[in-house]
């Protein structure tokens, strides 16, 4: 080992490897500490987001004793939630019904001060089961839609600039604000698109009679859950399309070719030696997309959802007793699509922008936000997650 | 499969097969069957500018016929044209001319492609086994055909992949993976695939290619054998490969068939100057 002292400077001249250009070498640094601050700026917008929903969130969905968790938050529906002040100086806070109740009950108690809270009460089970029910109808289109769209672009056809031109304009949707989708959806779906009825509404446009008392109605479905799911389909779309294009385009030509070369149809190729090995990268891909479009407020908030709705959307479909199963089977389907649901985005749009505020709206708020945010994280890393279990699955 | 050692040590020489290639020469020219006739035939991938121009040969059956050529000379072209292969590609086609398989114009607006394919099969350069089972790699054809019944793709797999000589290597994990055989093995598995649907004719596009000298050899083996029982014509890069298994070579070059004759005459004793020149490597 030579001794050689670090701390000691080399002496005057000896060093030929001394820095020359100062100058360069000082906008090296500023330039990799600006580039590092952007970094960390993002990380820490980030960090604050999550750590403030947390630890907010945390305390409204559990709870210090026994079950832990705060299931009545997850399994009621909004409400108005009171609080009072009784003649004997205590304080009370209670969602509406029971404070109703109380009312019935003790008819002797003076109540002194009372505030109500709209939407703080309850839970969120009504927005939740909107979400879900709109998401499912959203994956269900879009999947279908996207899929049949994707292979008619990369397998079936030519290649030129009509070709080119459609896709631009697919890819052009992705840039249409939603607020744009929700009047679009509003405008197509809820008020125009035909439907089958035994008396067109007034607002129909036009009624095609098809005999038999029923009409062929340029009518809509009207605020409800399909056309919500329809909008939000219609929104995701391009990017349904470029995912299930990708994984098309990422199953080999020799596939394709080995299985033509077999004497197999087109449809048969597709079918049995492309569909299966693209499948679950378009089904991944998807997922995360659609996560995305599970928080979209603007494009439900005219064709689905409603701020408050007392009843869950199967309950109280109506449908005719006496016919048969099959006919009130698909009465009750056709009632249940037609129900406009509650959904989280606009639930807490409304509880965090249309409500009065007061620090008894505060648990609502995080507490939803903080539920809403894990359940898409939780998709999105389920779908990440399944993909890298399939890209290893699927190796050639 | 047991011989294979002591053959390729005769096969690794590169001289042509020097004491049975002209028997077959000889032996019965009038008996030899035409399967494939191609006729004055010119193709263009982009129309007006034609990569092969006024190809004319006869292919024989049960022959081994090479086409081997410098890269670019349309011998892979020629080859895709003969189970239309090339129609995947939108605005290629024969400009003139025509190719007749079993004495039927194979670009007759009557001829149904898919049935064609089942006639003439092919195997590619890249060996392409589906991410299926061994089993279900072999059945994949017949079950496009609709064939179902378990007895009779059972029968099938097993002939096909004894003809491909896999059996021995596979018979154990016939459920396994394709992917999980070596590179040899699946090449030899693609030629099950593509035997099972029984056809007439075998395309081979540089089949040997992306693999090791080892697996060449069991591959070539294969196809002196699988000559018996189909007609066979296979691009190659390597004239060697060429003079091993081969009966007949066509030299292509710039898309025109320079030469055509049987494989002995053609790397001893050529006719033109060019193939002279390609064969002895002064270019190529």
């Amino acid at each position: 080992m030579h001794d050689i002292a670090k701390d000691q400077p080399v002496k005057k001249g000896q060093n030929p490897f001394a820095t020359k250009a100062v100058k360069l070498k000082r906008r090296d640094r500023t330039i990799s500490v600006a580039l590092g601050a952007a970094t960390y700026f993002i990380l820490a917008c980030t960090l604050y987001i999550f750590a403030d929903i947390t630890f907010k969130g945390i305390p409204v969905v559990f709870k210090t004793e026994a079950p832990f968790v705060n299931f009545e938050f997850f399994t009621k529906s909004p409400e108005t939630l009171m609080t009072f002040e009784t003649e004997g100086g205590e304080t009370y806070k209670m969602n509406f019904s029971e404070y109703s109740q109380f009312k019935r009950d003790s008819p002797d108690v003076n109540i002194v001060e009372e505030h109500s809270h709209a939407y703080s009460g309850g839970g969120i089970f009504g927005p939740l089961v909107g979400t879900a029910l709109l998401t499912i109808i959203c994956i269900t289109v879009a999947l279908f839609v996207g899929l049949a769209t994707a292979i008619f672009l990369n397998e079936y056809a030519t290649k030129g600039r009509f070709m080119d031109s459609i896709r631009l304009a697919i890819m052009n949707l992705a840039g249409v604000p939603s607020i744009v989708f929700g009047l679009f959806g509003l405008m197509f779906f809820c008020l125009f698109i035909p439907v089958v009825t035994s008396e067109p509404l007034e607002r129909s446009f036009l009624a095609i009679p098809l005999g038999g008392g029923s009409y062929f109605s340029f009518e809509g479905w009207g605020t409800c859950m399909l056309a919500g799911g329809f909008t939000l389909a219609v929104m995701i779309l391009p990017v349904v399309i470029a995912a299930c294009e990708e994984s098309l385009k990422a199953i080999p030509m020799g596939f394709r070719e080995a299985s033509l070369a077999l004497g197999a149809t087109k449809w048969q190729t597709i079918s049995k030696a492309v569909l299966p090995y693209a499948f679950p990268g378009m089904l991944t891909a998807s997922i995360l997309g659609i996560t995305r479009v599970a928080g979209e407020t603007a494009p439900i908030m005219f064709t689905a959802a409603l701020a408050h709705k007392d009843k869950l959307p199967w309950q109280d479909v109506p449908t005719t007793p006496g016919s048969n199963f099959v006919a009130q089977a698909a009465e009750w389907g056709t009632g249940f699509l037609s129900q406009s649901v509650q959904a989280m985005p606009y639930h807490i749009y409304t509880v965090a922008a249309r409500i009065p505020q007061s620090e008894y709206t505060k648990p609502m708020q995080y507490g939803s936000v903080f539920v809403f945010m894990v359940l898409v994280m939780t998709f999105a890393a389920l779908s990440i997650f399944l993909r890298i279990r399939y890209r290893k699955k699927l190796k050639w | 499969m047991k011989t294979y050692m002591s053959d390729q040590e005769d096969q690794m020489t590169l001289e042509p097969q020097g004491e049975d290639a002209p028997v077959q020469d000889q032996s019965a020219v009038d008996a030899l069957e035409t399967v494939i006739e191609v006729d004055h035939v010119n193709f263009a991938y982009i129309p007006g500018t034609d990569v092969l121009k006024d190809i004319s040969m006869n292919i024989n059956k049960g022959e081994v016929t090479a086409f081997i050529g410098p890269s670019g000379c349309g011998k892979s072209t020629l080859l895709r044209c003969l189970n239309r292969m090339n129609d995947l590609i939108p605005k290629a086609g024969l400009t003139q001319g025509e190719i007749r398989i079993l004495g039927t114009d194979i670009y007759h607006p009557e001829v149904d492609v898919i049935e064609l394919r089942k006639h003439v099969g092919m195997v590619f350069q890249k060996y392409n086994p589906f991410p299926k089972s061994i089993y279900e790699n072999v059945a994949y054809g017949l079950r496009i055909q609709g064939v179902n019944r378990k007895s009779v793709l059972d029968e099938a797999v097993e002939s096909s992949l004894k003809l491909a000589g896999l059996w021995d290597e596979v018979k154990d994990r016939l459920d396994s993976s394709g992917l999980g055989l070596s590179g040899g093995q699946q090449q030899r598995l693609c030629i099950a695939r593509t035997i099972a649907v029984q056809p007439k004719i075998i395309l081979m596009d540089e089949p040997c290619s992306a693999l090791d000298p080892i697996s060449t050899t069991i591959i070539e083996e294969l196809i002196t054998q699988l000559k018996q029982e189909f007609t066979i014509v296979i691009v190659t890069h390597n004239m060697q490969q060429a003079t091993r298994v081969s009966d007949r070579t066509a030299y292509f070059y710039l898309g025109e068939l320079i030469e055509m004759d049987v494989t002995t005459k053609i790397f001893t004793n050529p006719s033109q100057q060019k193939t002279e020149e390609y064969i002895s490597g002064r270019f190529g």
